[in-house]
């Protein structure tokens, strides 16, 4: 069974070979083999899965060494592969919805000359994220990380003869460096503190060190979470990623790629439970972007704008989670899972929405689409409901789950992010119903393009429905079907450990205050955005309002900070550079120079003026000889 | 008289025979300057055989005055055909060696 | 010299004191004069001067070979190569004694000042009071001159054969300096003469104004024979036949000539001489008339 962890990486690999090398001759056909590569990759990973059900809770971790990478004496580095419950986990999530949105893509992609080449950058994808998560060390991890990057990279800047699409994916892959000179610099700690960048043996040897040093290794990997997860400071990019094609933003930048940051801080569990100070600063940070996050949801007029906010915001619950320690392992990846489904979910219905409406993404331009795109607005409405927390559906099992975990992190801090966590689900449940009212509900709102075109509202092509429909599946029932009996938990706890907690309120209480929160949150919607008519131009709102439509001023930020303050540092090195540097070499040229004209002078080429050096020279000899015989 | 001052005359015709290196621009005159320096060290090293009664000083005075001649010769020999290059026998005037 | 037999001297001999007086101040003469003639033949005159008073220095001082050797050597050869090389060079504008380096006397009176009161506060300071004197090393192998050969051929020997290979180098050397190349083939004797005959002219053309009286350049010279040569007078001059006779001129200038002198010796005498030259102008005239036809 080993043998086959390898091809579940080999064949999204080979459908990335095939369709980027193969040329025009594959452009017919291209949708349809990159498909088949993933399915095959889903069928691996459902075969291992069986596989890995089959034998018991201690025995589920596959190890595979496929070659010696870097065999230098002291520095060890293999191609091996894990495959544990935490990767099988995120092994069917990738593959399952990436096979979904691949179909998605067929329907969706459909009248692009380039389709050929967007289904090989999915390959990529494909084979960069499951690289990510069954790497059974850093390095190879890094590799998966980069590898990702590069493929979000591709896919943000498809279309990049807009110039918007190609700044986002510079945007996107420059601001994801920073986090990935985190992950780097984390991996050369843990080299020179734990002498090994494998899992097994780091963790191991996490007992022996000192807490200085994890958490230094802890605070690398969470700017490198960060980084990736567009986390509070790095998460500027993720609302401009929204420029790449929805399936991309459905499967890279809500389900799968964008939560390799929570994957590497519950993978690194070992580390971050030995650095508690390292879990206050992963905690914080998740903090801080849930409520970030939520906000900008609620300012974007821009459908996927206001989705990625809600991204980045549900990540943030994640990343909490993660920081509570074993506390929230488990639910960290639940959320992870459930959300995988319903943002998927709502991306795709997004881009459905987006498709039948010339690509018009302003929210205030829909209004009343519910008649018109009936599949889409049923799965919608499924994923909406799952995201806010309605009882029974996904989001409800998993979020609730969090803040349940937050409360149990016991304390004042408990109360602090249990409080956060509530008011979060608050603002959750205002956006999404804002998304939902302005889009599917009230009258319709759209008029005729620049060129007179009027919008024809009309259902998406099967290709795109299904997949829609087997995800709002998922967002009904993936909560309660891991919740119901602990199933998730037990099956996770093996490789990240739980720990119940001491909950200073009762969960029964808990989810009755989620439930008030919920209902408050979509009330205030509802009176906002359902009772009156919603005008198509955007009031000028609150400067709250207008700051948070500006992402909250992250580029403003981190314009006026980094890109000024880093031209007027480099301005500065420069003229340091060119008076200082420069100045001491050319002066000591000009200085040398200047002297050598002057010595030059002393060779005029006449051998009596030599003759008369000689001379004076052996008058000098005499006159030392004479004073050493005097002394 | 002691033979001392047979040294200090060597060491006056020296002198005046290095000044004459340094003053004159004949390159034939410099030439017999030269001649005078290493006659006045023959005088010294004769002068000196007689002081500690031993013929060694002559012999080197000797072999001088075999390397002075072969020096003579090669010396005037270059002397003819600088000046057959430069026409002039000046030693200013050959003055490359320089910027 | 008779002291030298003494271990230990401290005087020379009185007479060896006043030459060494009198000859020191013609070698310090003869130095200076050296350094200061303008002409560069005076210069080494002077020098041979000084060399001659230090192979006197020589033998008072009991090196009797080197005496010889230095008059020899020294005044004879080398300075006789110095003064084949004057003759050669000929005189140059660097006999001039005028400074053209700025500063450089100045540097060489000091530096030649300061050397040499340097020396000489050296030799002051060395304990040089007392000498031996060569009596007994020139006696030891019969004289001077068995001395050194004594050493040159034993503890010398390397250096002497080593000085004979200097010389024969410096001789190969003197003569690779001095060597033109020649850049062609030089004639023959034999291909001379065939140029010469191919020219038309095989006696010598002479020279204008050859045994002419006058220098004007219409006037032919006239050849050993006493016939006048065209060939003398420019081409142009010939073709327009401007070329003036030389005996008429010649016979008019000789009677003013005989007139003049006539005038001056007197007389009596003249009468003589004229009725001499009256025949000899005749002669010439004559010449002329067949040189015109």
């Amino acid at each position: 069974m080993e043998n086959l962890i390898a091809l579940l990486v080999a064949a999204p690999l080979l459908g990335a070979a095939v369709l980027l090398c193969g040329g025009r001759r594959l452009d017919r056909a291209g949708h349809w083999i990159g498909t088949l590569f993933a399915a095959a990759s889903f069928v691996v990973g459902v075969v291992l899965f069986v596989d890995m059900l089959g034998r018991g809770a201690d025995d589920r971790t596959l190890h595979q060494k496929l070659f010696s990478w870097i065999p230098v004496e002291g520095f060890q580095a293999d191609v091996a592969f894990q495959l544990d419950q935490l990767s099988m986990t995120f092994v069917l999530l990738i593959t399952g919805v990436g096979t979904l949105i691949h179909i998605y893509s067929i329907g969706y992609m459909e009248h692009d000359e380039r389709r050929r080449r967007f289904f090989g950058y999915l390959n990529l994808f494909l084979a960069a994220m499951l690289i990510l998560v069954i790497a059974d060390n850093y390095l190879l991890l890094y590799v998966g990380w980069e590898g990702v990057g590069l493929a979000s990279y591709l896919l943000i800047g498809f279309w990049q003869h807009k110039p918007s699409a190609a700044t986002a994916a510079k945007k996107a892959f420059l601001v994801n460096r920073v986090g990935d000179m985190g992950l780097s610099i984390a991996i050369m700690l843990m080299f020179t503190t734990f002498g090994t960048f494998a899992f097994g043996p780091a963790f191991e040897a996490t007992g022996d060190t000192s807490e200085g040093k994890l958490t230094a290794i802890g605070l690398m990997l969470l700017l490198a979470a960060c980084g990736k997860s567009a986390q509070v400071p790095l998460q500027s990019w993720l609302g401009d990623a929204m420029e790449g094609p929805t399936p991309v933003s459905a499967l890279i930048h809500a389900a799968t790629m964008v939560t390799a940051g929570v994957y590497l801080i519950v993978r690194s569990g070992a580390i971050f439970n030995a650095a508690p100070d390292a879990q206050l600063v992963v905690v914080i940070v998740g903090a801080v972007t849930l409520l970030f996050g939520a906000i900008v949801g609620c300012a974007k007029d821009d459908i996927k704008k206001a989705l990625a906010g809600s991204t980045m915001s549900q990540i943030g619950y994640m990343i909490l989670a993660a920081g509570l320690g074993p506390i929230g392992y488990v639910f960290a990846i639940m959320h992870l899972v459930t959300h995988g489904f319903f943002k998927a979910g709502l991306f795709l219905g997004a881009g459905s929405v987006m498709h039948g409406m010339n690509d018009e993404v302003d929210m205030r331009k829909y209004g009343g689409l519910r008649k018109f795109m009936p599949v889409t607005f049923v799965t919608f409405g499924l994923g909406y409901l799952a995201i806010i927390g309605f009882p029974g559906l996904s989001g409800f099992f998993s979020k609730d789950m969090i803040i349940e975990a937050a409360f149990a992190k016991g304390g004042t801090e408990g109360w602090i992010l249990g409080c956060v966590t509530l008011l979060g689900a608050a603002i959750t449940a205002f956006y999404m119903t804002r998304v939902m009212l302005l889009t599917f509900f009230g009258e319709k709102r759209w008029q005729p393009d620049a060129e007179g075109h009027e919008p024809h509202p009309h259902e998406s092509p099967k290709s795109m429905t299904i997949p829609m429909i087997v995800l709002a599946f998922g967002s009904v029932f993936a909560g309660g079907f891991f919740s119901i009996g602990d199933r998730f938990m037990h099956w996770l706890e093996p490789v990240t450990g739980h720990d119940h907690g001491h909950a200073p309120v009762s969960a029964t209480t808990v989810t009755a205050a989620t439930m008030v929160v919920l209902v408050i949150g979509v009330a205030i919607a509802w009176t906002m955005y359902g009772r009156k008519p919603v005008p198509v131009v955007a009031p000028r709102g609150s400067l709250l309002t207008r700051a948070a439509r500006r992402d909250l001023l992250q580029d403003d930020f981190n314009h006026v900070v980094l890109v000024r303050g880093g031209e007027h540092l480099t301005r500065s090195l420069v003229y340091v550079d060119h008076t200082l540097v420069d100045g001491v070499v050319n002066g000591t040229a000009a200085s040398m120079g200047g002297l050598s004209g002057r010595l030059r002078k002393l060779q005029n080429g006449y051998a009596r003026s030599y003759a008369v050096s000689m001379f004076g020279g052996a008058a000098v000899l005499i006159a030392a000889t004479l004073l050493m015989r005097a002394v | 008289m002691n033979p001392v001052n047979y040294l200090y005359l060597a060491a006056l015709l020296f002198t005046i025979g290095a000044s004459g290196v340094l003053i004159r621009r004949n390159a034939i005159v410099v030439f017999m300057c030269i001649e005078l320096m290493l006659n006045a060290c023959n005088l010294t090293l004769v002068a000196f055989s007689r002081m500690h009664g031993n013929l060694d000083g002559q012999i080197i005075a000797f072999f001088t005055m075999v390397v002075a001649a072969a020096e003579v010769v090669v010396g005037l020999a270059i002397i003819v055909s600088l000046f057959r290059s430069r026409h002039s026998a000046s030693v200013d005037d050959a003055s490359l060696m320089k910027l | 010299m008779t002291s030298g037999l003494a271990a230990a001297a401290t005087l020379t001999s009185t007479g060896e004191a006043v030459q060494f007086w009198l000859l020191g101040t013609v070698a310090v003469v003869g130095a200076l004069a050296t350094v200061l003639m303008k002409k560069a033949v005076h210069s080494a005159l002077s020098l041979a001067g000084t060399m001659i008073v230090l192979a006197v220095f020589y033998l008072a001082n009991g090196a009797y070979f080197l005496g010889i050797v230095q008059v020899v050597v020294y005044t004879g050869a080398i300075m006789m190569l110095f003064l084949f090389v004057v003759m050669l060079v000929g005189v140059t504008a660097a006999d001039s004694l005028k400074e053209t380096l700025k500063g450089q006397r100045w540097l060489a009176a000091a530096c030649g000042l300061g050397f040499g009161i340097l020396l000489i506060a050296g030799i002051g300071q060395a304990s040089l009071s007392s000498f031996n004197g060569l009596g007994a090393a020139n006696a030891r192998h019969g004289g001077n001159v068995e001395g050194l050969a004594n050493l040159i051929f034993t503890k010398y020997v390397f250096a002497f054969e080593i000085t004979g290979a200097l010389l024969i180098t410096a001789t190969v050397g003197a003569m690779l300096l001095t060597h033109r190349e020649r850049t062609e083939r030089a004639k023959s004797q034999r291909e001379m003469s065939q140029e010469r005959v191919r020219s038309s002219h095989l006696p010598p053309l002479p020279a204008p104004g050859v045994y002419a009286r006058h220098n004007a350049v219409d006037i032919a010279g006239l050849l050993p024979d006493g016939t006048p040569s065209e060939l003398t007078v420019m081409q142009t001059l010939r073709r327009r036949g401007q070329i003036r006779d030389v005996s008429d001129e010649s016979l008019a200038d000789l009677k003013a000539l005989e007139q003049r002198s006539g005038e001056r010796l007197g007389r009596d005498r003249a009468d003589d001489g004229l009725a001499k030259n009256d025949s000899a102008g005749k002669d010439l005239a004559e010449d002329g008339e067949e040189v015109a036809k």
